[in-house]
């Protein structure tokens, strides 16, 4: 593994990500359509509970949706290629950092939205940005590496659901419990502060578990 | 008599725990008689976390060595492992309707052990998914090593973290031994070698019945 190569394929799918603007633009309607129905649905009378529970929800399958193209958007060729020319480790790092810049994009656009439609019940916001962040970048790298799971068998999108949910119910929860704390005070108390370590204790060792991992799948 | 020395064991441990479960007294607690499920009810998850760490070191070993056998042992144990989860579901829902009043209370153990079921239900879907068996065993061994850290958190970190659990224990230690009685744990600790044992006696039939099977099928095409 090498910076170099990290930097390369990082900048690589930059590029193709700014060229077709496709994952971002898609994931961007998704998610103002979603939170539009939302609205049309609560007419604007929505409790903190009920709050938490949709954004979360629809941060959920945003974050599926855009990382599941994560290996399936280029050609299984083309994988080979990268495969003689970076090393295994390199290359699942580089995706990792590429979908964590995504998710923490996608959370910042759908909070916004929420703002924008849903109104802003959030008390606590440092602690619920901080949540936001640290969730975001779980999200990020649990779900590279179950697109690269399920992506080695045939029916890719149904599998990416089935296998990324009941794995990321550990960040999801922790993180609803973050964001009714917030929801509720201004204060970040010993509670809050467990639950972000938690957070990310938990990203670590996935990250450390993908890194381990990946040239098993990688090899084809 | 040497090899087979532990399943004599685990079934006279079993017989013990089943007669002296229920003629023991116990303590006289606000549940009753029904107190002696924690013999039967607690078995089934030390059982089912035995053979998923069976399983768990069978992927590794697979991952490391590369031979099919490892990976047979390891979808075996998973089978075995969900097979003993659903008993302990069953076993505590049975106890519930009688402590809690409900099947299914809204406990972080509870929860847990759902989440974890779940996800050994998807590694088992995944298998079924990938038709090349060489691929199948090394993705579904990757997937399997993410599942148990998954049952790790969810059924041994996360429920004695939270403190508003409706099992024992919570809190301050081990839910499953808590503060049992002395008299309890004559037969409390033989009860859960006894079934651990026994889990460990099934996966070893399975996996030698699917080790004749793969021989017959193999004769049949030659």
């Amino acid at each position: 593994m090498q910076v170099k190569e990290i930097r390369a394929l990082l900048n690589k799918d930059l590029q193709l990500e700014l060229k077709q603007k496709y994952s971002i633009n898609s994931i961007v309607l998704y998610v103002f359509s979603t939170v539009f129905v939302a609205y049309l649905s609560f007419q604007g009378d929505i409790e903190p509970r009920s709050w938490n529970v949709m954004f979360w929800i629809i941060l959920l399958f945003a974050a599926v949706n855009a990382a599941s193209k994560s290996f399936v958007q280029e050609h299984p060729s083309r994988h080979l290629y990268y495969y003689t020319l970076a090393a295994p480790q390199s290359v699942i790092i580089a995706k990792i950092i590429y979908n964590s810049i995504l998710m923490v994009l996608i959370a910042v656009v759908t909070f916004v939205i929420f703002q924008l439609f849903l109104g802003n019940l959030i008390i606590g916001t440092a602690l619920f940005i901080v949540g936001l962040i640290l969730g975001a970048l779980g999200f990020a790298s649990t779900l590279t590496m179950v697109a690269a799971i399920s992506s080695r068998s045939d029916n890719n999108f149904a599998l990416m659901a089935i296998l990324s949910f009941p794995l990321m119910l550990p960040f999801l929860l922790s993180l609803m419990k973050i964001s009714n704390i917030a929801l509720k005070t201004s204060t970040i108390d010993l509670e809050a502060l467990q639950l972000l370590g938690f957070v990310f204790g938990l990203n670590i060792i996935v990250i450390m578990l993908s890194y381990i991992l990946f040239p098993y799948l990688w090899r084809d | 008599m040497r090899n087979y020395w532990w399943k004599i064991l685990s079934i006279l441990l079993l017989l013990y725990a089943i007669i002296a479960g229920f003629t023991i007294d116990i303590p006289n607690t606000n549940i009753g008689d029904t107190l002696r499920n924690v013999f039967y009810h607690v078995g089934m998850w030390f059982a089912m976390l035995a053979i998923m760490t069976v399983s768990f070191i069978n992927s590794i070993k697979f991952i490391s060595k590369g031979e099919i056998q490892y990976d047979t042992k390891a979808k075996e144990g998973v089978l075995v492992g969900v097979f003993f989860g659903l008993l302990g579901i069953i076993t505590g829902m049975v106890w519930a309707t009688f402590t809690w009043g409900e099947p299914w209370a809204n406990d972080p153990h509870l929860n847990g052990a759902a989440v974890s079921l779940l996800v050994y239900f998807a590694y088992l879907i995944l298998r079924s998914a990938i038709q090349d068996e060489e691929k199948r065993a090394r993705i579904s061994a990757v997937y399997n090593i993410f599942a148990f850290v998954i049952l790790i958190v969810f059924v041994g970190v996360l429920p004695r973290l939270s403190t508003d659990t409706l099992h024992p224990g919570s809190g301050d230690g081990n839910p499953a031994f808590g503060d049992m009685d002395a008299q309890m744990r004559y037969v409390f600790y033989p009860a859960i070698i006894g079934w651990i044992l026994l889990s460990m006696w099934v996966l070893e039939l399975r996996i030698r019945y699917r080790k004749i099977e793969n021989y017959l099928s193999e004769k049949e095409l030659d």
